[in-house]
């Protein structure tokens, strides 16, 4: 093959076959390159957009980031149905096959080690959502008047604007004090934890307000178990919304841990 | 509260881990691109270029 290398992740030697009509990143097939008993999946990419400079511009294109984004996970996920593989960050590019050899070799011991911990392991995604309340826009303040058709003095006109973000407030403690204490919960049934960045409403579309974006490690014979648990939380708390991703790769979790 | 399992992988869940998950590699057989603080400057990219698809309510000035 020509080109450049795009390496999806790094995994153990496996026994099965790859999908056959598997494709990556730009469509191509990914192929495993074995190098002292560990396996990059690789497969190539054209410098005219992987290079440096375009793939810089590529990264602030969203339908390219996305279909990209898209291809990538697609490996990700078939390799999980043979192996654990341990993913690398998007776009993480090498110029040859001998480019990957020596990377493989650099890294080995970390590779290991990091095999060795999220062997059998799967990541969940659980984010807690306070949903909106009635009367309120999605951009946090109310604005309906309640006494619509009828003249309001300025004094209760302050008061029940008082009223009303105080109750906001209220509303915002709670569901962070929710939030604390489910993590905790599940924090508790899983062998590790990452918090990422609550999400930006414009970016995943849903309504509601992101005040929990966390991922789980846990194995695949614990997973039911965890799943349980975060399905009986839909009773604990009014107006809070609780979603649940995965079976992931391990993601959140490829990292050395700290 | 409502419990709600997805399906289909919501594109920012997927670069929440492709953007800040994943191993890093970084060093002179890669090309220089794994050294970029990807987060920044995607997010920033992101979130301009999906203001710029909602359209003003008010229509377009032309």
């Amino acid at each position: 093959m020509t080109g450049l290398r795009y390496v999806y992740a790094v995994c153990r030697p496996f026994g099965a076959a790859l999908q056959t009509q598997l494709t990556g990143v730009v469509g191509a097939p990914p192929k495993l390159l074995h190098h002292r008993g560990l396996v990059a999946v690789v497969s190539a990419v054209p410098e005219r957009d992987f290079a440096e400079e375009p793939l810089r511009a590529h990264l602030e294109d969203l339908e390219w980031l996305t279909v990209t984004a898209r291809a990538h996970h697609g490996v990700i996920d078939a390799l999980m149905t043979v192996t654990t593989p341990l993913p690398l960050r998007l776009a993480t590019v090498f110029r040859d096959d001998s480019g990957v050899r020596m990377m493989l070799e650099a890294r080995e011991g970390d590779f290991r080690r990091t095999l060795d911990r999220l062997q059998g392991r799967v990541e969940w995604g659980v984010k807690v959502y306070l949903e909106s309340a009635p009367g309120e826009t999605p951009g946090g303040t109310a604005e309906s008047e309640p006494t619509a058709g009828k003249a309001v003095s300025g004094r209760d006109y302050l008061r029940q604007r008082s009223m009303r973000a105080r109750e906001q407030e209220d509303r915002w403690r709670k569901a962070e004090e929710f939030a604390t204490r489910l993590h905790e919960t599940l924090a508790a049934h899983a062998d590790e934890s990452r918090l990422h960045t609550p999400q930006d409403s414009a970016l995943s579309g849903t309504s509601g307000r992101n005040v929990l974006n966390a991922a789980y490690l846990v194995s695949r014979a614990e997973s039911e178990e965890f799943v349980e648990i975060v399905d009986r939380t839909k009773d604990d708390a009014p107006g809070m919304r609780v979603e649940l991703t995965g079976p992931w790769a391990a993601y959140s979790f490829a990292g050395e841990k700290p | 509260m409502t419990v709600i399992e997805r399906r289909e992988v919501a594109l920012v869940d997927l670069l929440d881990r492709l953007l800040a998950g994943g191993v890093v590699i970084t060093g002179d057989v890669t090309l220089r691109i794994a050294d970029v603080d990807l987060v920044r400057i995607d997010l920033n990219a992101l979130i301009s270029s999906v203001n710029d698809r909602v359209p003003a309510p008010w229509g377009e000035d032309l």
